[in-house]
Formats: structure tokens, C-alpha cells, sequence
């Protein structure tokens, strides 16, 4: 549905996006992350056939960028870093004008949907000015999607948004996979990221990593689970350090956390062990890292 | 040519919010017709008794002959404030077209009218014809009350005659679109370059300034607004017109517009 092969914009001197090659296929939520600056913007308004790319290839939807421009823009939705309203017309006039331009076939009946799908079917004559924040970005979704495009690119959907307004878009992304359609998600929002996202992509300048939240995690730091017991010491410690597919162990007040390569495997022979060694565990779970660890680590490392 | 229509209404329901941009879209052409219309109303006897009967060489070029002296100054007069006629297509424009890009940068909605397939030769038509429409009906609006107010009050019907001049004619219904679609394609090339829309506007009203320099020249004695002259207007007016729409289109440019600007 999308796919870069060495893609690279360069202006002047400084290189935004450097031999970018990703695919995404149909259907997925693809998180693009990265830090301010690091080319997001960038590799979306090329996908998108806003910029050309310096050299590289990109195909999306299946039109080539640079030789299939117009078939790229007819096919694809964008939602802009801030919505770009025509503040002084009213929301339904807004997406007239979008429909037009889109050559939808049926607009009205698909100004209506999108609006009453957004819930703002009732504020559709009071100008985008009027609106909040919250009502600017999904009229701006709704711009985007009265063509219905089967790709659909967020850049921030969620930014500066309240936490009511966010859910709201969250959830009409959650519906949008539903449909089928492919998402390609920028954002600074990593739990945004990591509830919405079949696969993130790490990214500064050029590619660092891409893989499901899950597997990034496990991938950086290993899985780890974290045993709660009544009273934990040393000796406990070290007898759990000694099987064989405990990776390390670490004691930390009355806790002991392992470091297990399938904790589901094991978990139930490293209880019977404590048990045996006469400790009362309280109870088990697994110490989940944040997106966020896994973003800095990477950054950091990049 | 559905996208260009939808680009040009989407324009005026904008601009024509702008209390400013109406006011100079209705008063300007109001008060170029005014001011000849009040000399006219101020000089109305004069037809029987200028120049005890002797027409001053200079009068000469603009009377059609058969004229009495008094007509022939009455006409003479009338003629001078005739390129106001012509400033109207020139500044009625700027307002609507110096804001069109810069004001689509500054409110951010470039990039997503951009991202639609919209061609760059459809979207500049649009906001072309959403600025040059309202100068030349207000232009052709604001002479036709011209003439009608100068056959009103005249009283000779040689020059009521005389204000329907071919010349004058093709002044209003020729140069006056050619000098519209001038203004407007020179402030478009100035507001895809500029980042504030004042800017965008001030220099955008530099395009008056030749046509300012014509006007005074004319009061001056030192041009004379013949047929040839203006024909020759015409023909300069339409190479002109060629060269700026190719350069609106050609400094157009997408990528700069959305990298450029911050």
C-alpha cells in the first residue's frame, strides 16, 4: 500500500529524509515517531506528492510519486499538522469546497456522513472559527476523508488536543482500521502510538527501526517479570539466579525481578521454586516498559 | 472547470467578508464616477458659452468635429477624468489578490488545498477570475453610470455622443479587463513570494504607479490619449498580460510555497 525504496529529500545542504525504505501494507496503523526536526513532515508531504523526493521511489496506493502525482493526491487523505481551515466559512461549506475539489460524487450524502460520523452534524453552519479545537481536527478528518481514500495520513492528530477531544479521535481512528483502511500515523504522543499502532517507526533523519511496540520492547530490554513476595533476600536471589533460563535477577526491596525470555514458559517453575524455598509470593506480573523507554533508548542511541 | 468555479466562490465568500476589501470594491468605483459627474453638474451651461466660439488647439485632438467650443471643453474635461476608469480594473483587484496566496499561507490552508489534485494552472485561474471578475464589473458598472448621468446632464447630445467614443470604449471594455488581469497576476506573483499579507498589499499597489504617471502626464498636457495610443496600450497590455500570467504560474511553485514558509 505504501512502499519507499531509498527515499531522500535534501534541501540545500541538509538531508530531511535519508534513503527511507519502509513498506506498510494494507490495513495496518503504521506509526511514524521521531523527534522534532527528524523528517517526518517531510517523508509525508512526499508520500503525499506535496514535494518531490531528491531521489529514491515511493508507491502509494499503488501510483508512483514524481510520475503519478494526481492519481497520488485522488487516492490519498491527509490531515496537516494544524487543520487549515477556511476559518470564516461555516463547517458543511469547509468540506464543500474539499468535495469539489476531491470531485466526490455524492456530496452531500457524504458531507453528511462524515459529519454526523464526527459528531458534528449539528454545528454544520456555524463558521470554523467557532469551533474548538477538539471540532477543528475532526472537521479537518472529515475534509480528509469525503473522497474516501484507502490511505489516510495523520500528521499530529492529537496535538494540543484535551483529553475528551483526543479519545474522540482515537476511537475514529480504531473505527478507520476497522474499515480496512491504512493508516500512516506522526506523532509525538507514544501511548497514542502504542494503543494505535500495529507497527511503529522510529525515526531521525533516517530509519532506526521498525516493529510492532511488543516486539521493540522485548527487542531493547528483554522481558521482564516481577515477583512480589511477602519477604525477599539474598539467598532467594541467588538460587533464582541459578536456573537455567533466568537471564539475570534482581532484588529490589521485597520484590524479585527476572529477566525471563518466554515468562509464560517459566513463571510457573520459578514460583514452585519459591514455594519450595518456603517464600510467600504475594503476587506475579510483568513489568512493562513504556514506548517511551524504547523511543529514548533509541534516540539516544541513534 | 468545476474546480476553477469552486476556487473563485470559495474566494469571494472569504474576501468579500473583509469589510475593507468590499468597501474599496464599491467606493472606489463610486467616487471615480462621482468626481466627473460633479464637474459635469458644475459645467453643464457651459456648452453655449466656452471660448466665445473659438476651440483652443490643445481641445482639438479629443473633439469630433461639429462641435461648438463650449461642447468641445466640456468633452475635453471629461476625457481627462476617463482614466480614472481605468485605475478602477487596476486597484479594485489588488485587495482580493495580494491577500489570495499569502492569506492561504498565513491561515494554513495551502497545504490542504494543495494536497488535492488540483493542477497549479486551476487554482491560480480561479483566484485570478475571484479577483478580476469584481474590478471589471465594477469598472463597466461605474461607467455605465458615467455615461448615464453625463447624457442626463449634459443636455447636448453631441457630447453624450462624444463619451462613447470608440476610444473610450475600448478604454473601458478592452484595457480596463487587460489592466485587471495585469493587477491581479502581478499581486499574485508578489503574494505567493511574500510571507505577510500588508506586504503582499503595499507591493502589490506598485502596479498603479505607471498608470498614476499616464494620468498626470495627461492633466500635464504632455501625453494625449489618442486612438493610436491607446491601440497601442492595448497591444502592449496583452503582451504584458502574456508575460505575467506565465510567470504567476512559473513562480508558483508548490514545494517553495510549503518549504518556505513558517
Amino acid at each position: 500500500m505504501i512502499q519507499t525504496d531509498g527515499l531522500t529529500r535534501v534541501f540545500g545542504k541538509m538531508v530531511a529524509v535519508d534513503h527511507l525504505t519502509l513498506r506498510v501494507p494494507e490495513g495496518e496503523v503504521f506509526g511514524f515517531l521521531g523527534p522534532n526536526g527528524a523528517g517526518k513532515t517531510t517523508t509525508v508531504r512526499m508520500l503525499t506528492s506535496l514535494i518531490a523526493p531528491s531521489s529514491g521511489t515511493a508507491v502509494v496506493n499503488g501510483y508512483r510519486i514524481g510520475s503519478e502525482d494526481g492519481q497520488v493526491r485522488r487516492s490519498v487523505g491527509i490531515l496537516t499538522e494544524t487543520p487549515g481551515l477556511y476559518d470564516g466559512l461555516s463547517a458543511e461549506r469547509n468540506l464543500r469546497i474539499f468535495a469539489s475539489l476531491y470531485e466526490v460524487k455524492n456530496p452531500a450524502a457524504q458531507i453528511e456522513k462524515y459529519l454526523r460520523m464526527l459528531g458534528l452534524w449539528e454545528r454544520r453552519g456555524d463558521a470554523a472559527a467557532t469551533l474548538s479545537k477538539g471540532m477543528k481536527q475532526r472537521l479537518a478528518i472529515a475534509r480528509a476523508l469525503l473522497h474516501e481514500p484507502r490511505v489516510l495520513f495523520l500528521d499530529e492528530p492529537t496535538a494540543a488536543l484535551d483529553p475528551e477531544a483526543a479519545h474522540l479521535v482515537h476511537e475514529f481512528i480504531v473505527e478507520l482500521r476497522r474499515q480496512g483502511r491504512t493508516i500512516f500515523l506522526c506523532t509525538h504522543n507514544l501511548d497514542e502510538a502504542d494503543r494505535l499502532c500495529d507497527r511503529i517507526c522510529v525515526f531521525k533523519t533516517h530509519l532506526l527501526v521498525v516493529d510492532t511496540p511488543a516486539s521493540l520492547r522485548a527487542q531493547l530490554f528483554g522481558r521482564k517479570v516481577v515477583f512480589h513476595l511477602r519477604r525477599a533476600d539474598q539467598t532467594l536471589s541467588d538460587a533464582l539466579g541459578r536456573l537455567p533460563f533466568v537471564k539475570a535477577c534482581q532484588l529490589v526491596d521485597s520484590k524479585l525481578v527476572l529477566t525471563l525470555d518466554d515468562p509464560e514458559a517459566h513463571n510457573p517453575e520459578v514460583v514452585r521454586v519459591l514455594v519450595g524455598l518456603g517464600a510467600d509470593v504475594l503476587f506475579v506480573g510483568e513489568l512493562r516498559r513504556s514506548l517511551e523507554d524504547v523511543y529514548l533508548q533509541l534516540i539516544k542511541d541513534a | 472547470m468545476e474546480k476553477i468555479k469552486t476556487i473563485m466562490l470559495k474566494e469571494w465568500a472569504e474576501v468579500f467578508r473583509n469589510q475593507l476589501v468590499l468597501f474599496t470594491v464599491i467606493f472606489m468605483p463610486l467616487f471615480f464616477t462621482a468626481l466627473p459627474v460633479g464637474i459635469l453638474f458644475s459645467m453643464r451651461g457651459a456648452a453655449s458659452t466656452g471660448f466665445g466660439g473659438q476651440i483652443p488647439a490643445g481641445f482639438l485632438p479629443v473633439c469630433p468635429p461639429g462641435l461648438s467650443a463650449g461642447e468641445c471643453m466640456q468633452v475635453y474635461i471629461l476625457s481627462q477624468f476617463m482614466l480614472l476608469f481605468m485605475l478602477t480594473p487596476l486597484m479594485v483587484p489588488v485587495n482580493i489578490a495580494a491577500y489570495s496566496v499569502v492569506g492561504e499561507k498565513t491561515s494554513r490552508s495551502l497545504e490542504p488545498l494543495l494536497a488535492t489534485p488540483i493542477t497549479t494552472a486551476e487554482l491560480l485561474s480561479g483566484k485570478n477570475l475571484a479577483a478580476a471578475i469584481p474590478a471589471v464589473v465594477a469598472t463597466w458598472f461605474s461607467f455605465g453610470l458615467y455615461i448615464a448621468a453625463a447624457r442626463w446632464l449634459v443636455g447636448s447630445p453631441k457630447v453624450a455622443a462624444a463619451l462613447l467614443d470608440p476610444i473610450w470604449l475600448m478604454a473601458v471594455l478592452v484595457i480596463g479587463p487587460l489592466l485587471a488581469i495585469l493587477s491581479v497576476n502581478f499581486s499574485l506573483m508578489v503574494s505567493s513570494r511574500v510571507s505577510d499579507p500588508r506586504v503582499a498589499e503595499q507591493l502589490s499597489a506598485v502596479v498603479v504607479l505607471p498608470l498614476l504617471v499616464l494620468f498626470f502626464g495627461q492633466i500635464a498636457g504632455i501625453v494625449l490619449l489618442s486612438r493610436r495610443l491607446m491601440l497601442l496600450l492595448a497591444l502592449a497590455l496583452v503582451a504584458l498580460d502574456a508575460v505575467l500570467v506565465f510567470l504567476a504560474v512559473r513562480l508558483f511553485q508548490r514545494e517553495t510555497i510549503l518549504t518556505r514558509w513558517r
